[in-house]
């Protein structure tokens, strides 16, 4: 592969970069003590009941007040962007990318390179923080996980890497189209806070304009109204985030709908799902945030290739 | 000798502006070419298209018989590009630097490590080897550059003004490092610069170029001789005493001649080809002392303003 020395130079340079230490010094920290109070409140539960299953997976969906999954899919962004959002127009800066280009290898070997090694530092980070929070949640509730826990939380860990990578995508495809960096982490940033925070107001505002509702409206308007938000609302990647690694992580869960009649609830089996099961509901979900990542690269491979080298 | 460099009617217009103008640029095998003009005349753009970088508009451009466009690594891997403002990551040592270019050359470690530690002898930065390129000055960058381009050892390297805004005695030094290059490794040079008096130390022919357009090429002398003729030739200008009907008769006499004019004290002989010895013999034969032989010339300053006005 002709990218091998590209990934390996800029995954070095990533390693080594101040700006890696700080962010795995930040997310360190956070899974720690979203991990203490997960564990602290394991705990108490089990201690209250202890035919509990599923006791491992709580590791990381409790929490207060912040879970580690929420914390995921808060800070995961940032350590997208943060090793996206200068890679081309640095080179453009410091005056390396026409030298960097004069050698023999391709254009897309450049993109793809910096690309994987992000994703390379990305999944270094993430499997850290991952066995981090389970070794010390072990060690603080003493009850190993199962293999479909385990399995389970290889997927979260896998959707999780995606997630970042989408972001990742994003940033770099800003660090194509802008030449200063500080542009580039900008604009990245504004779509995530966009993403984070206004996609569900603007899409509860759209779904209210469609399908108004008062206390007083049939259900089914209702309904309507609420899964056209929750269809709007999943434009945005944290919220397709959020509801395949909820299924994913919590066995119990059977809808990625926010709103279940009585009737449904009443008529349910109570029991978890299986693996495959979960899978299954989320599965557009994941499809959907590959696509995104997918699509965010490919516009930025594109844009790179087709760029005159002046203009880069 | 065998053109390595060829383009033939190499053009690149973006939108309005025609940045290069149907160039026909030869380069032989073993020549330092300089390619003068002022800022924007199109000359990096010519350097790009030779390199594959940028796609011409009309025309082709070859590369030891290569097309740039087509088989892009081939051609990268004999030509080294030193870029205007080359830029280095500071982060990394100098030997780290040129390591990645060996690496990014496919050239294996300990085969790399020599080339570099060639390299940077070659260019006077050996004892900096391991210091990060951050703490490095002008003069010892754009050295560092000069080593970058001979990792791969390449047959041709294309220098875009790499004397730029260093002082006098950096300026020297790359210029003894260029003549170093072609006498010792017979490296093509095709140097783009509008710094005059350096081109006119080392190149063996230039080329002008002003808004995408070559209105001049050739060796600096040639030029300045056809630019002093008004491109009449060559015009020797004889100082003898004395001045006879029969010294002006026997200067026309000799194979080659096509004018003799007076002017004040001096004469003027203007013809094709060479012939100041024959001039000489001719002026003691007809029994006059020879006292001013002068080829008229005009310097590169010159040459480069003329062309520059006249476009």
């Amino acid at each position: 592969m002709r990218a091998i020395p590209v990934i390996r130079k800029e995954l070095a340079d990533h390693l080594g970069s101040r700006r890696f230490a700080i962010l795995f010094f930040v997310i360190v920290i956070a899974g720690v003590l979203a991990t203490y109070q997960a564990g602290q409140s394991i705990r108490q539960d089990v201690t209250k009941d202890p035919e509990q299953t599923f006791v491992f997976l709580r590791l990381f969906t409790s929490g207060n007040p912040v879970s580690f999954v929420s914390f995921v899919a808060f800070l995961g962004p940032l350590l997208g962007i943060a090793f996206g959002f200068d890679a081309i127009n640095s080179e453009q800066q410091r005056g390396t990318l026409g030298r960097l280009l004069s050698q023999p290898v391709y254009r897309d070997d450049v993109i793809n390179g910096k690309f994987l090694a992000g994703l390379g530092i990305i999944s270094v980070t993430m499997l850290c923080i991952f066995f981090i929070v389970a070794g010390l949640g072990l060690r603080m509730i003493g009850v190993p996980p199962t293999a479909d826990e385990l399995i389970r939380i290889l997927f979260f860990l896998v959707i999780s890497i995606i997630y970042v990578g989408f972001w990742l995508a994003l940033a770099m495809l800003f660090s194509l189209l802008t030449k200063q960096a500080a542009t580039s982490a900008l604009a990245s940033l504004a779509v995530w806070l966009f993403m984070a925070i206004f996609v569900t107001i603007f899409a509860g505002f759209i779904a209210g304009v469609v399908y108004p509702t008062t206390d007083n409206s049939p259900a089914q308007q209702v309904l309507d109204h609420v899964g056209l938000q929750q269809n709007i609302a999943r434009i945005s990647p944290a919220a397709l985030y959020g509801e395949a690694t909820s299924a994913i992580l919590d066995p119990e869960e059977r809808t990625t709908s926010g709103l279940v009649l009585l009737s449904d609830a009443q008529a349910m089996v109570p029991g978890a799902l299986s693996l495959d099961q979960s899978l299954l509901l989320v599965w557009p979900d994941i499809t959907a945030t590959i696509a995104l990542t997918t699509i965010c690269f490919g516009v930025a491979y594109y844009t790179f290739l087709r760029q005159e080298v002046r203009t880069l | 000798m065998a053109a390595l460099v060829e383009t033939q009617q190499l053009t690149k217009v973006y939108g309005e502006r025609t940045a290069v103008d149907h160039l026909n640029l030869t380069l032989n095998e073993g020549e330092i070419f300089g390619l003068l003009g002022p800022n924007g005349a199109g000359k990096t753009t010519t350097i790009l298209m030779l390199l594959g970088l940028t796609e011409p508009t009309e025309g082709t451009a070859a590369v030891a018989g290569l097309n740039p466009q087509k088989d892009a690594l081939k051609v990268k891997r004999l030509v080294s590009y030193l870029p205007e403002n080359v830029g280095f990551y500071d982060d990394i040592s100098a030997y780290g630097n040129l390591a990645y270019t060996a690496e990014l050359n496919r050239i294996g470690r300990k085969q790399a490590q020599d080339l570099i530690e060639e390299a940077l002898d070659e260019v006077g930065l050996s004892e900096r080897a391991f210091d990060k390129v951050g703490t490095f000055s002008r003069g010892m960058r754009q050295r560092l550059a000069i080593a970058d381009v001979l990792i791969k050892r390449p047959r041709v390297a294309f220098l875009d003004e790499p004397t730029l805004a260093l002082d006098p005695d950096g300026v020297n030094q790359i210029l003894e490092l260029i003549l170093k290059l072609r006498r010792e490794r017979g490296m093509t040079i095709l140097l783009s610069s509008h710094l005059l008096e350096q081109v006119q130390r080392i190149c063996d022919r230039i080329g002008i170029f002003v808004k995408g357009k070559m209105v001049a090429l050739g060796g600096i002398e040639e030029l300045g001789v056809q630019l002093a003729s008004n491109g009449k030739g060559r015009v020797v200008e004889i100082g003898a005493e004395p001045l006879s009907d029969d010294l002006i008769a026997a200067l026309k006499a000799v194979k080659g001649v096509k004018g003799v004019e007076r002017a004040q004290k001096m004469l003027l002989v203007s013809s094709e080809k060479e012939l100041r010895p024959e001039l000489a013999a001719a002026v003691s034969g007809a029994g006059s002392k020879l006292l001013h032989l002068r080829l008229q010339t005009v310097g590169l300053e010159q040459i480069y303003f003329r062309y520059f006005k006249e476009s």
